[in-house]
């Protein structure tokens, strides 16, 4: 049994397509016998070869938005559609700002309920059913949608590993966008990028990560340089980025990028819940913390009770002495 | 400035409770407390209203039960009164339904400018329910805001991107969340503490709001859980005191992995 249509909101991130639509047109090949997307922008045609390499078959664009906020607009594209008997039976967002606008809206206006922080779906029959783990990761729950379609889902990042199937170019198509009345006035003026050095860290094959163990702000530096020196990516995790030792950007957890490293190495994290969510996934986990009871060494690999005041200037000195 | 923000009571995640051996069922006896991420929206909006010289802070929040301790706490940090909106029967609604039912609530009163909520609670993450009450209000919404300016009618926005923020401009009325972070919320004086407990909390049933019990809750939720299961566990491994040398552990290990 598989569905007719799913419809995945596609994504762009400097022009190319977002890691994470390539996850969701990988899974969706499996749930559904014809594989859509949908876009906000009118750049589809750019997007369409590779669109179509992961299996995507037609790609609805809505065109210029002229800066407004993408969920209000695209939801309201993709509700005129459903009315008009052109609708999916299911619409796979990914778990980023504007697909969790664009669900949010999209289930208000359907006047469907929205899954989200999914890992896996499956279907039973044809209702869909959806994973999303809770207690951090400690609890699988499976919820089914009950009543009608469209069923609408929010997947977390890396929930699939993405795998091309081989197709041709999408077609591109236009959706239309109707009035958008008082909802629509929210309008990006400008667009600021905060440069980064070195790998994505989400797509880093190390991660360090550093938290309130390291004491105070200043001392985050040995967590970048660690990176650094290891040709990574420097997190960190909740408790720092809200007291405002590093930008939001950095923050690895529930709230905040989900990795899966090579190596994750957490320095100064005791190991929440809303943390362990986000690095759980990680291929090997070292842990440096001078509490023998923190939560993160039962994820570790490698745990090492001891200051990381200590023991992260002698890795560092080691590393730069190769 | 009149400013209504959304709060939600939760069991402390420092100590979530426990299953209870006889239903398997989440023990329900656990005190709730504010959850953490609403106090950077109570804060926010305290702010904003001082800046205006007029208005007030309005708290809404949904609870099966009448718990009331998370509110206390918001109205102790300085917001003027709340909407409880407190039933059995909302047990197990989903975040369409608790969108619905906030959403009824604010649109009970008068001259609200501006919603507050934070980005995601703390113990469901759904995370879509700020701009499910955005669209059943028919409002436009800006989510994951880092900065909130308002002058005149119009509101700015720092919005977090993942390549950095966007800045937002929105006509008032709208529907904000808030990122952890945002401002950095005040504790609750004494003199704060005192005076909540002199302040309206109004309490709201569904019917009260237009909802019959088939809406909310379990039956009313347009989802169904059908398993609940252990997730593998990641075992533990080597775990080893620091004695001066324990780097050595870490440069051979990240060595046996061919990553350096």
């Amino acid at each position: 049994m598989t569905l007719s249509k799913i419809w995945v909101l596609a994504e762009a991130v400097d022009g190319e397509v977002a890691t994470t639509t390539l996850e969701l047109l990988t899974k969706a090949r499996e749930l559904a016998d014809t594989v859509e997307c949908v876009y906000a922008g009118d750049d589809a045609d750019d997007l369409a070869d590779t669109l179509g390499e992961y299996g995507c078959e037609t790609v609805h664009q809505t065109g210029d938005l002229e800066g407004a906020l993408v969920g209000v607009p695209l939801a309201a594209a993709i509700v005129a559609a459903v009315e008009a008997g052109d609708g999916p039976d299911a619409i796979l967002a990914a778990t980023t700002y504007d697909g969790r606008d664009t669900a949010a809206r999209l289930s208000v206006k359907l006047d469907r309920t929205v899954l989200t922080n999914c890992v896996d779906l499956e279907l039973d029959g044809d209702a869909l059913v959806a994973s999303e783990p809770v207690f951090g990761g400690t609890t699988d729950v499976k919820t089914k949608f009950t009543g009608e379609g469209p069923f609408i889902v929010l997947v977390r990042p890396k929930s699939f590993a993405p795998e091309p199937s081989g197709g041709g170019s999408a077609d591109v198509e236009d959706l239309d966008v109707p009035d958008l009345g008082a909802s629509g006035g929210a309008v990006v003026t400008e667009r600021h990028v905060e440069e980064s050095e070195g790998p994505k860290l989400d797509e880093a094959a190390i991660v360090v990560s550093g938290g309130r163990g390291l004491g105070e702000a200043s001392k985050y530096s040995m967590v970048a340089d660690l990176a650094k020196a290891l040709k990574g990516a420097a997190g960190a995790s909740r408790a720092i980025v809200d007291a405002g030792w590093v930008p939001y950007s950095q923050q690895v957890g529930q709230t905040g990028k989900v990795v899966k490293p090579t190596v994750y190495i957490a320095c100064g994290i005791s190991g929440a819940t809303q943390h362990l969510v986000g690095m759980k996934g990680s291929k090997n986990i070292i842990a440096i913390n001078k509490d023998p009871e923190a939560p993160i060494f039962a994820v570790a690999d490698l745990g090492i009770v001891g200051d990381v005041h200590k023991v992260m200037p002698q890795i560092l000195e080691a590393l730069s002495k190769r | 400035m009149n400013v209504v923000v959304c709060v939600k009571q939760i069991p402390d995640p420092a100590d979530p409770g426990a299953l209870d051996p006889g239903t398997k069922t989440l023990k329900r006896d656990v005190k709730l407390i504010l959850d953490e991420s609403d106090t950077y929206g109570v804060e926010m909006a305290l702010q904003l209203v001082d800046k205006a010289g007029e208005g007030s802070v309005h708290l809404v929040s949904m609870a099966p039960n009448n718990e009331r301790s998370g509110l206390a706490t918001a109205l102790a940090m300085g917001a003027a009164s709340a909407t409880l909106i407190s039933d059995p029967a909302l047990l197990g609604s989903d975040a369409l339904t608790t969108a619905k039912l906030l959403a009824a609530a604010i649109g009970e009163r008068d001259g609200v400018d501006l919603v507050i909520s934070g980005s995601e609670s703390s113990d469901g993450y759904t995370g879509t329910v700020p701009t499910q009450i955005a669209a059943v209000l028919d409002l436009p919404s800006i989510t994951a805001a880092k900065a909130i300016t308002v002058d005149g009618g119009q509101v700015q926005i720092q919005r977090q991107t993942n390549a950095g923020y966007d800045d937002v401009t929105c006509s008032l009325p709208c529907v904000v969340s808030v990122t952890a972070g945002v401002v950095e919320p005040r504790y609750p004086s004494f003199k704060g503490i005192m005076a909540a407990k002199s302040k309206p909390v109004d309490e709201r049933t569904a019917a009260d709001l237009g909802f019959d019990a088939g809406q909310v809750g379990w039956a009313g939720a347009g989802q169904e859980i059908v398993d609940i299961a252990a997730a593998p566990a990641r075992s533990a491994g080597e775990v080893v005191e620091d004695d001066g040398e324990s780097y050595t552990k870490v440069i051979e290990f990240l060595e046996n992995l061919k990553v350096i």
